[in-house]
């Protein structure tokens, strides 16, 4: 069991106050999910050509300071670094392969959370309502989001193992549900070169996506490949640069509920969890239709 | 009507005073405002009371309900009036998965649609839909009745015991051993009945009626040999 929950503002004065919507929506769904929580944020666009990463690495074993003056040295650019919690947001105008392969030849510790022009994924272990406080998730703004509460049932409870987890550049997915095939299929992923960090289920689909993505398909294309390819139960949230996507298995055991006002769109496992948004009680609200792809903002 | 506002009190205390009723009590009629996709929102009530809710609930309402009469202004969330024993539970939106589940007896009418499994393991409830129902509804479904006046999903009664289905729109597909049955007369004013009671506004005449094809659970003495 976890929970998940997306919103989408459609009015720029909503987006002033995304975060702390999306920290209530979160803390809501604590009860499906006590292990870990996490959030992808769309939220301040680098500049073109750039890219921003966030990093996290075990406590203590990276000076941050010193990795982004560093990284700065290396590619000939001032690098941008913030600190959120226990993860480093770190921006600079260099190419993202070349960032990656510097990383791991310089501060191997260090795991790329997320990676894009505007995506920034924050997530910990420990209840939602602290990992919302360690990351001050309710001061930020941003244009959408995704948020997920985790009680692990395959695998450890860490932070590499909690949601989102990052699908390709300014992409990111959570997943309420079970993936029976994610072995064999992890297997695959790896020969055809798509990395995978844990044996987390959930990130087998994350890595499915990547994978389809830059095998050309669009997102619609590698969510609907999937109904085929992933056996399980799930409810997926794909968060993308201009909104996110929402998908269901054909059986459909897993809850969903869609909610949309003039103001935003959102989604969670439970109702509850859309309750505390502004406007909520008189939103269009419906349960999204089992093996059917939605996606707001493209 | 005693007024219960779920902002200031406590979902348990206020279903233990709905639980509570004293015989002799007048109190017999109550609302309850801000549910706020609360779960379990007025179950295992046993007393012939009146309780309406205002706003959108959660999982479980109503669950197990006896002799109480509850209304949603609003939409419910899973399992509505799941394994409810008498009484009538009534929600003016949709209802999600689940709703009515192993049922045993009362009346459940949703005005909007339901998702899947509507009446799952059905053992004498009657559900009247006034929209659509989802995939796999009254699976299993073993007496009582479920009437739908839009549409059904995929699978409809699929294993299905007793239970009898009658569908007004499109039924997607039949599940293992359901198939569509003749409307006799009989059947025709057992359906008008229920329809009167679930004061919903339509002509038995439209609808189509589906039952067990009785060959996946019936003991056949053709297959005394396998066992």
């Amino acid at each position: 069991m976890c929970g998940i929950v997306g919103l989408y503002a459609k009015k720029p004065a909503f987006r002033e106050k995304l975060g702390a919507h999306l920290a209530a929506m979160l803390v809501e769904m604590s009860d499906r999910g006590p292990d870990s929580a996490g959030v992808a944020l769309y939220r301040a666009p680098s500049e073109a050509g750039a890219n921003k990463l966030v990093l996290h690495a075990a406590e203590g074993s990276i000076d941050w300071q010193g990795l982004s003056q560093a990284m700065g040295t290396a590619f000939g650019e001032q690098a941008e670094l913030s600190l959120r919690g226990s993860h480093a947001v770190v921006t600079i105008k260099a190419p993202l392969t070349a960032l990656r392969a510097w990383l791991v030849e310089h501060y191997p510790q260090a795991r790329i959370v997320s990676a894009g022009e505007i995506i920034e994924i924050f997530k910990e272990k420990g209840h939602p309502r602290e990992v919302v406080k360690q990351f001050g998730l309710e001061g930020l703004s941003g244009s959408h989001g995704l948020g997920h509460t985790r009680m692990a049932t395959e695998s450890a409870v860490t932070t590499e193992h909690s949601h989102p987890f990052s699908t390709g550049r300014d992409l990111c997915l959570v997943h309420n549900g079970s993936l029976s095939n994610h072995n064999r299929l992890r297997a695959r992923l790896k020969k055809a070169g798509v990395e995978i960090q844990t044996d987390n289920d959930s990130e087998v689909a994350a890595g499915y996506l990547a994978w389809r993505l830059a095998e050309g398909d669009s997102l619609n294309q590698a969510l609907e490949r999937g109904i085929g390819e992933l056996d399980g139960f799930y409810t997926f949230a794909v968060g993308t640069k201009e909104g996110f996507a929402v998908l269901r298995d054909p059986i459909a055991c897993k809850h969903a509920v869609l909610a949309e006002t003039d103001d935003w769109v959102a989604m969670a496992t439970e109702y509850r969890a859309i309750a505390p948004l502004p406007g909520a009680e008189s939103a269009e609200i419906w349960e999204p239709e089992p093996g059917r792809v939605y996606v707001w903002g493209g | 009507m005693i007024e219960i506002d779920l902002a200031q009190t406590p979902l348990r205390q206020a279903n233990r005073r709905l639980q509570q009723v004293a015989p002799d009590s007048n109190e017999r009629s109550f609302v309850i405002r801000n549910p706020q996709g609360a779960h379990a929102v007025a179950a295992g009530l046993t007393d012939p009371i009146e309780v309406t809710v205002e706003g959108h609930v959660g999982f479980y309402c109503a669950g197990m309900n006896k002799e109480a009469e509850v209304k949603v202004i609003g939409h419910a969330g899973v399992g509505l009036a799941e394994n409810m024993m008498s009484g009538r539970v009534q929600v003016t939106g949709n209802a999600s998965e689940s709703a009515g589940a192993t049922g045993h007896g009362g009346l459940l009418v949703i005005a909007g649609d339901t998702s899947s499994r509507c009446g799952i393991s059905m053992k004498g409830i009657d559900i009247v839909v006034g929209g659509s129902v989802g995939h796999m509804s009254a699976f299993m479904g073993q007496a009582g009745c479920l009437a739908v006046l839009g549409d059904a999903g995929p699978s409809l009664g699929d294993s299905l015991y007793e239970a009898r289905l009658y569908v007004r729109g499109r039924v997607a597909s039949l599940g293992a051993d359901c198939k569509e049955k003749e409307m006799t007369q009989h059947h025709l004013e057992k359906l008008g009945r229920l329809l009167d009671r679930a004061k919903v506004s339509a002509n038995p005449r439209d609808f189509r009626r589906y039952g067990s094809a009785r060959q996946l659970y019936n003991f056949k003495i053709d297959n005394i040999g396998s066992y």
